[in-house]
């Protein structure tokens, strides 16, 4: 099948049910402009898609990519307005914040999960909680640096009797450990089912006085001289930065009868370091599953080269 | 969902050569809370700084009480640290620390205007702490690189702060690429002592 013939069919099955044209007369727009005007194909393509966009009343966000889409991963959707297909497991469902959202919620898949909105103009049929989609045709959208995707009218959504694991958002982030936050080194916890809130004065701000539970952290925030990133260390984490057990914590906080002496020996020893950390993102913080403390630098050479030729 | 805590401020990197050529601070809004940058000839405004390299010497210049001077030294020149009743940890760090060593300092620019009239750039620790040696040419290298970015993209036509910098400073840049290609090049020649070092003064000759 020639060029012109592929694209006029594309285009017609796209157009169809919107306009009264037949795949020939789309075909004799498309040769015209690249036979007589040499309007190379994709241009073509555009300006007689856009011809019946007009004809039609329609935005193109209302018929798609055309084309077909990349199937991609959440974890790969770092683009604003691209179209894709996605399968995923509805992980929650949001209570529309406005009558023109037919649905919002989060979508997952291994990789991790996103926003999703529909559209209640776009009259799609419900999505179910619990339930793994094959979404094709959707759109990606940024706001803040975080993305979300938008169902539309033109999305097709297949119900598929699968299985998914929900992974967590994975982040990484780089830099010098610059600040240590309050409510790091060695933390009471409240002690309540279910309840790991970090006590103030002994008091758990759900159940009031306990016996709190000794625990280690750090909350940090690491910096590269262009952006920050705050960082928690667990007990695990921290145990491994500072080589100390959270025994050997409680004892030298019971030897100065200051828990404080902890966090003031954790930033003795890791603030100003450089540090690369890896784990799931909660909200403004990465928790640190993996810890690389970074030694000397390693790619001189290049940027020597780099600061010479300016 | 709309209301957002305060975002934290980077801490910059910068050399010494650059870093006390500055002495031109603002703020953003009238706000007196507001955060108070300090800008950098390159065109970058800075709030908080990090920088890594060998504390040098020590010494009290408080009168009534105790106010610790520390300069810190990186292959461009010098920083001078200074912490006293208000920075406790950093003040009793300085007190304590043994020099020569390689420090880190987290801390906030802060200009006063001397005698003659010529204004003067410190830093307010707000940590210090030791660190080794490749951590320090980690930092050396860090910081070449982000001079290197701010000098390639000083534009001050089209760049707000660029723009503020050319008008306080001139807009000689290409100095602080310089200090960034001398760094680098110090940082080769204690690895790699059969390195070939560049004729002195090679760089400003060729300008």
């Amino acid at each position: 099948m020639s060029d012109v013939r592929k694209d006029a069919r594309e285009l017609h099955e796209r157009f169809s049910e919107h306009l009264d044209v037949t795949e020939d007369e789309i075909a004799e727009r498309l040769t015209t402009l690249t036979e007589e005007y040499m309007v190379p194909r994709e241009e073509a393509r555009r300006s007689v898609e856009s011809h019946y966009l007009e004809e039609a009343g329609l935005e193109r966000d209302d018929l798609g990519s055309g084309g077909s889409n990349p199937e991609l991963k959440v974890e790969d959707i770092e683009e604003d307005e691209q179209w894709l297909d996605l399968t995923a497991k509805v992980v929650d469902l949001w209570e529309p914040g406005h009558e023109s959202i037919g649905q919002v919620g989060l979508l997952g898949d291994e990789t991790g999960t996103i926003k999703f909105t529909a559209w209640a103009s776009s009259d799609l049929p419900a999505l179910e909680e619990e339930k793994v989609y094959r979404l094709s045709n959707v759109v990606t959208d940024e706001y803040e640096g975080r993305y979300s995707v938008k169902l539309n009218r033109t999305t097709t959504i297949e119900e598929l009797d699968d299985e998914m694991e929900v992974g967590e958002n994975s982040a990484e982030a780089e830099g010098a450990l610059v600040a240590m936050q309050s409510g790091s080194g060695l933390i009471k916890r409240c002690p309540e089912e279910d309840c790991t809130r970090v006590l103030q004065n002994g008091r758990c701000s759900e159940h009031g006085d306990v016996e709190g539970e000794f625990d280690l952290r750090i909350k940090g925030v690491l910096d590269d001289g262009t952006e920050v990133q705050e960082v928690i260390f667990d007990q695990e984490a921290t145990e491994a930065l500072t080589g100390t057990t959270l025994e050997e914590a409680k004892q030298r906080a019971m030897d100065a009868l200051d828990t404080e002496v902890v966090a003031d020996d954790m930033r003795e020893q890791t603030l100003g370091q450089y540090y690369r950390v890896r784990g799931p993102q909660f909200g403004r913080y990465v928790l640190a599953d993996e810890v690389e403390e970074l030694g000397g630098p390693t790619d001189t050479e290049d940027l020597l080269i780099e600061a010479r030729s300016i | 969902m709309s209301q957002q805590a305060p975002t934290r401020e980077v801490a910059r990197r910068v050399f010494a050569a650059e870093f006390n050529d500055a002495e031109y601070t603002f703020k953003e809004s009238d706000d007196e809370r507001a955060p108070q940058y300090l800008l950098l000839p390159s065109g970058e405004r800075a709030n908080r700084v990090f920088v890594v390299g060998t504390l040098t010497e020590t010494e009290d210049v408080g009168e009534d009480s105790e106010y610790w001077r520390g300069r810190v030294v990186d292959p461009t020149g010098t920083f001078y640290t200074y912490a006293g009743q208000y920075q406790p940890d950093a003040a009793a760090f300085i007190r304590d620390a043994e020099p020569p060593t390689y420090v880190a300092v987290v801390g906030k620019p802060r200009t006063y205007e001397t005698d003659d009239g010529s204004v003067n750039v410190s830093l307010r620790p707000e940590s210090i702490t030791e660190v080794d040696a490749a951590t320090r040419d980690r930092w050396v290298v860090e910081t070449a690189q982000r001079t290197v970015e701010r000098v390639r993209a000083f534009s001050p036509d089209t760049d707000e702060y660029d723009g503020l910098a050319a008008e306080e400073y001139g807009g000689d840049v290409e100095r602080y690429r310089r200090a960034a290609v001398e760094a680098l090049e110090s940082l080769d020649s204690e690895s790699d002592t059969e390195a070939d070092p560049e004729p002195e003064g090679a760089g400003q000759a060729s300008l």
